[in-house]
């Protein structure tokens, strides 16, 4: 950025402004002053904390779990270690000895001030909640701030739906149309999840569809476990229990994995990863890949044992907003095995490569 | 000495400035106060504008509306304080009493907290826990003694409020004289304004990774990263971009309410000695401040005298205050720039020889790159370096020294056995002839079982060191005097030199995809009524250790604390915000000496509101048995 032309245009403005001053509000005379009698806080204190000064049950086997150095005994290239006169003259109350091995160390160095280890509060510290200002403006008058805090402060809901992909496949001699969206409410680890996706020709009811139902739960930083349950909305009527995870992988990859048990106790599973790769700011190339299988053979679905189908797409997007990218690519499908035999016979081809072109999109 | 006559009068020239910007808002001229029902963050209502007037007194009344801001000419939502943002100076002398009625014309709950001041507990201004906050159409008197001098400022503690204006200067002058002399007294409060919702802030931050960042690494960047490193990252699912999470365009950064066109300047007489008051009110922004061709000489940190000591540069925390003279010579003008940490903007003002002189901007530097060491893998440089006023050196020198570092001594997995064993394991990485083999990024036997270990922490610091010479993400390597926490002193000696009789432990934590912050692991929703408790006059060294790749401007309400920074224990500095590095630890000496309940928290907005808060209890003289 270049602000010299810009600066260069500026007024002087150094002349007194008087706005500010004549936007102060003197003299409102609707003060409302804190209750009275007001007990001090000191007071406050007293009556608010029943428990203070009794003495907490200690811990002795707690306390020292907390102070385990859990650096101790790592050992330390002797190489990389100041000599003992150098660190004679530092400064001590700036050592940080978590890092320092001080089987070695304790020797050379006098103790450093201030205490090393993590040790419970005292007694005198009290125990409960807090709850001074109850004391002063009663609890009555606190208890709606004091939810509101709890509230916005970490756990709370939001919102979220993703069209991942809205796109057009074109090949030669059909057109279809797929999508596959997905969204959730809730906090950041405990959320009501749902997807849908679907496909079909173009001027024909969809081939396929299915809307998935899920609770979402965050087991590790970037997994979350979801279960709940899939109904087919097109072809035969099929409901399924679905178990499965979705998250980051590493390396960024976007994934989705679920296994599916149905009504007539047919097994599938389909693992879905994408990987974004930002050629620039906004200009995203992502490759994707879709595996579905099967345990069995499920002729009324048209799907084979073991690898039934796989899909792998190049797509290319650009993010004219964040919320909204356009895309075109390439995608290939292949029924593999069983499931190729069940297309043949369908009259299917069991290989398909259809250019893409679809819009993703967000909120 | 200074004039006080004089200096009040520079001090209200300096805010004044650009009035050209500066009109009449609506309701000063008696028109109606749109009165929205939500957040307080509509983008109708009057103009408010930019700059602030100034009060002083025994009796001074406040008044909180909404309406809108335009800034470069983009409109946006505001909330102000007597119709300004920022709202107006509150000016007041050391030993008086003041009152302060505070009016809510919003739609929704509104409060003013007193940033540093010594205040009794329930006059701090935190709804749900020094009070029950001040609803729609309440006026609520705050009502304390001055117990302190020096450079503060108030802002709102409800919601997202103070994002979209809520905030103002307040200074303090002292009972007895100034320690240092200046000639002109002027205030530079930096914040950063957007033209969204705030509450559109914090749900995208949650919902979409790097939403905010136009600065990510890409194909096509020009980050000096190798592509071991790259797909060293993306293994790790981090950004090496993540340096604040919201920088321009979303955000404009703002120059006593001025973006960097809008010509705020202060007028100087070359030789003269200028002393500018600066604040960083903004929502989540850190900035880089420096005058090219200007040494500072800071004088006061968080509003508390410290010895004199002369930078080029320095970082300023959200919520931070650093008090610095200058003497400008014979130049017509300099710049004044505060560069955000990201480098993605800038707030720009003037101090200028004559109305509309202009100095030469620097074009902004290049974005800064998270480092190994921000992991808290930094064995080389800063974990053994105490002595070096700098102790982080940066990424190079700790790559090169890290490279001697046998890792695979360190007695963590060994690399056989912790491959493809656990998606936490960097699988044999090597980075600058650092091998990674075998090193965990989460590997949380490091951590001490209070802290709650789940899907709210993705990374645990490794090693963490003490960063108080670290100058910030960004200046490490530039080639002049940059600022750092070693480098303050306390001015007047602290009272209380006891040793600690105790340390506390506090570890921050978060997970950046899901956008979860908070203390041991736990987020305020579920500590809310599990305090951090102290007994009365108790003296604790607290060890705060940053398991996140994000610098946190931790704040405790209520008290100052002094800083574990090197200096003899008499002189260490007090402060009410501590800066912990990424992967780095920071500890200071608190003395428990203010009962009641206080807010604790990281003063990056959007992290207090992911969850990085919790209640601090200081048990009354009498609570003891």
């Amino acid at each position: 950025m270049n602000l010299r032309p810009l600066v260069s245009l500026l007024l002087a403005g150094a002349a007194l402004s008087a706005a500010p001053a004549m936007a102060q509000h003197q003299g409102h005379s609707m003060p409302m002053p804190a209750p009275a009698p007001a007990p001090s806080p000191a007071q406050a204190l007293q009556q608010s904390d029943p428990h203070a000064g009794h003495a907490m049950p200690d811990s002795p086997a707690a306390s020292d779990d907390k102070t385990v150095d859990p650096h101790a005994g790592h050992a330390m290239p002797e190489g990389s270690m100041p000599a003992p006169d150098a660190m004679a003259g530092m400064k001590q109350e700036t050592m940080d000895h978590s890092t320092m091995d001080h089987s070695t160390m304790d020797d050379a160095m006098p103790a450093s001030p201030g205490p090393e280890m993590e040790t419970p509060p005292p007694p005198e510290a009290g125990s409960g909640p807090p709850r001074a200002a109850d004391a002063i403006w009663g609890a009555d008058a606190m208890r709606a701030s004091r939810d509101d805090l709890r509230r916005e402060s970490g756990d709370f809901p939001v919102f979220w739906f993703q069209g991942d992909r809205l796109e057009v496949h074109a090949r030669e001699g059909a057109e279809d149309y797929i999508w596959d969206f997905q969204g959730y409410y809730g906090g950041p680890t405990s959320r009501f999840w749902f997807k849908t996706e679907g496909e079909g020709a173009f001027g024909d009811k969809p081939e396929s569809a299915e809307f998935q139902a899920l609770y979402s739960r965050a087991i590790r930083p970037f997994w979350d476990l979801q279960a709940g349950i899939r109904q087919d909305l097109a072809g035969p009527d099929t409901t399924y229990a679905v178990l499965g995870i979705q998250g980051v992988a590493p390396y960024l990859f976007q994934v989705d994995a679920a296994a599916f048990v149905s009504q007539r106790g047919d097994v599938t599973a389909r693992i879905e990863a994408e990987l974004d790769q930002r050629i620039t700011q906004r200009l995203i190339f992502q490759p994707r890949v879709e595996i579905n299988m099967a345990a069995q053979d499920i002729p009324i679905l048209g799907v084979g044992a073991g690898i039934d189908k796989v899909e792998a797409g190049l797509r290319l997007r650009y993010e004219i907003i964040r919320e909204f990218a356009p895309y075109i690519g390439i995608e290939q499908t292949w029924r593999i095995g069983n499931g190729a035999d069940f297309a043949r016979a369908r009259g299917e081809d069991p290989s398909a490569t259809n250019y893409v072109f679809g819009i993703r999109f967000w909120f | 000495m200074n004039t006080p006559i004089l200096t009040r009068r520079h001090l209200i020239a300096g805010l004044g400035a650009a009035s050209a910007f500066a009109t009449v808002p609506a309701w000063a001229q008696g028109h109606s106060i749109h009165r929205d029902q939500g957040g307080g963050h509509g983008r109708g209502g009057p103009l408010i504008p930019a700059g602030f007037g100034e009060l002083s007194g025994e009796v001074i009344d406040l008044t909180v509306a909404s309406g809108h801001r335009i800034v470069e000419g983009r409109r946006g939502p505001g909330v102000a304080v007597n119709g300004s943002v920022p709202g107006p100076l509150i000016r007041l002398r050391e030993g008086q009493n003041v009152r302060l009625n505070v009016t809510n014309e919003l739609g929704s709950d509104t409060s003013i907290h007193w940033h540093g001041l010594l205040v009794p507990f329930h006059m701090d201004g935190v709804p749900g826990v020094s009070f029950p906050g001040i609803h729609p159409g309440q006026t609520f008197s705050y009502e304390f003694p001055i117990r302190q001098s020096g450079t503060y400022w108030y802002h709102s503690h409800s919601g997202l409020q103070e994002q979209s204006g809520h905030y103002g200067p307040l200074v303090i002058d002292p009972s007895g004289p100034e320690p240092v002399e200046f000639d002109r007294d002027y205030i530079l409060l930096l914040s950063d304004f957007t033209v969204l919702d705030p509450h559109f802030i914090m749900s995208r931050l949650r919902t979409g990774e790097g939403y905010f960042n136009r600065q990510q690494n890409t194909w096509t960047d020009d980050y000096p990263l190798s592509a071991q490193e790259r797909r060293m990252w993306a293994q790790m699912r981090m950004m090496p971009t993540d340096i604040m999470d919201i920088g321009s365009p979303t955000y404009t950064f703002l120059a006593n309410g001025r973006g960097p066109t809008e010509g705020l300047e202060y007028l100087f007489r070359a030789g003269e000695r200028v002393r500018l008051r600066v604040i960083n009110g903004s929502a989540q922004s850190f900035f880089n401040v420096r005058i090219p061709g200007l040494a500072m000489t800071i004088i006061a940190a968080d509003g508390q005298n410290v010895r004199p000591v002369e930078v080029d540069e320095f970082q300023i925390g959200t919520a931070e205050t650093y008090d610095v003279i200058v003497t400008p010579g014979n130049a017509e003008a300099y710049a004044i720039v505060g560069e955000s940490m990201d480098r993605s903007g800038m707030a720009l003002a003037m101090l200028a020889s004559r109305p509309g002189a202009r100095a030469d901007v620097p074009a902004l530097r290049d974005p800064p790159l998270l480092t190994m060491g921000d992991m808290g893998m930094d064995h080389g440089s800063g974990g053994m370096d105490h002595s070096a006023p700098s102790a982080d050196t940066g990424a190079k020198e700790a790559m090169g020294s890290a490279g001697a570092m046998d890792h695979a001594a360190m007695g963590h997995t060994t690399p056989d056995a912790s491959m493809g064993a656990s998606d936490d394991t960097m699988a044999g990485m090597a980075m600058g002839g650092m091998s990674m083999a075998g090193m965990k990024m989460r590997d949380t036997t490091l951590l001490p079982p209070d802290v709650k270990v789940g899907p709210g922490l993705d990374m645990v610091s490794m090693s963490p060191v003490d960063k108080m010479g670290d100058p910030g993400l960004g200046l490490r390597d530039v080639d002049h005097r940059v600022l750092n926490y070693r480098m303050l002193t306390a001015l007047e000696p602290n009272r209380d030199t006891r040793e600690p009789s105790r340390l506390l432990e506090l570890h921050l934590t978060g997970n950046m995809d899901r956008y979860m912050w908070s203390f041991d692991g736990r987020m305020y929703s579920s500590v809310s009524d599990v305090p951090i408790r102290f007994a009365w006059n108790e003296r604790v060294r607290v060890k705060l250790i940053n398991n996140t790749m994000m610098a946190h401007p931790i704040h405790l309400h209520g008290m100052f604390f002094e800083l574990v920074n090197g200096a003899e224990p008499a002189h260490q500095p007090r402060k009410n915000i501590v800066i912990v590095q990424p992967g780095a630890s920071a500890q200071f000496d608190l003395t428990a000496n203010e009962p009641g309940d206080w807010a604790f928290h990281c003063h990056l907005l959007y992290h207090m509101h992911g969850g990085m808060m919790q209640t601090v209890t200081v048990v009354g003289p009498g609570g003891a048995a």
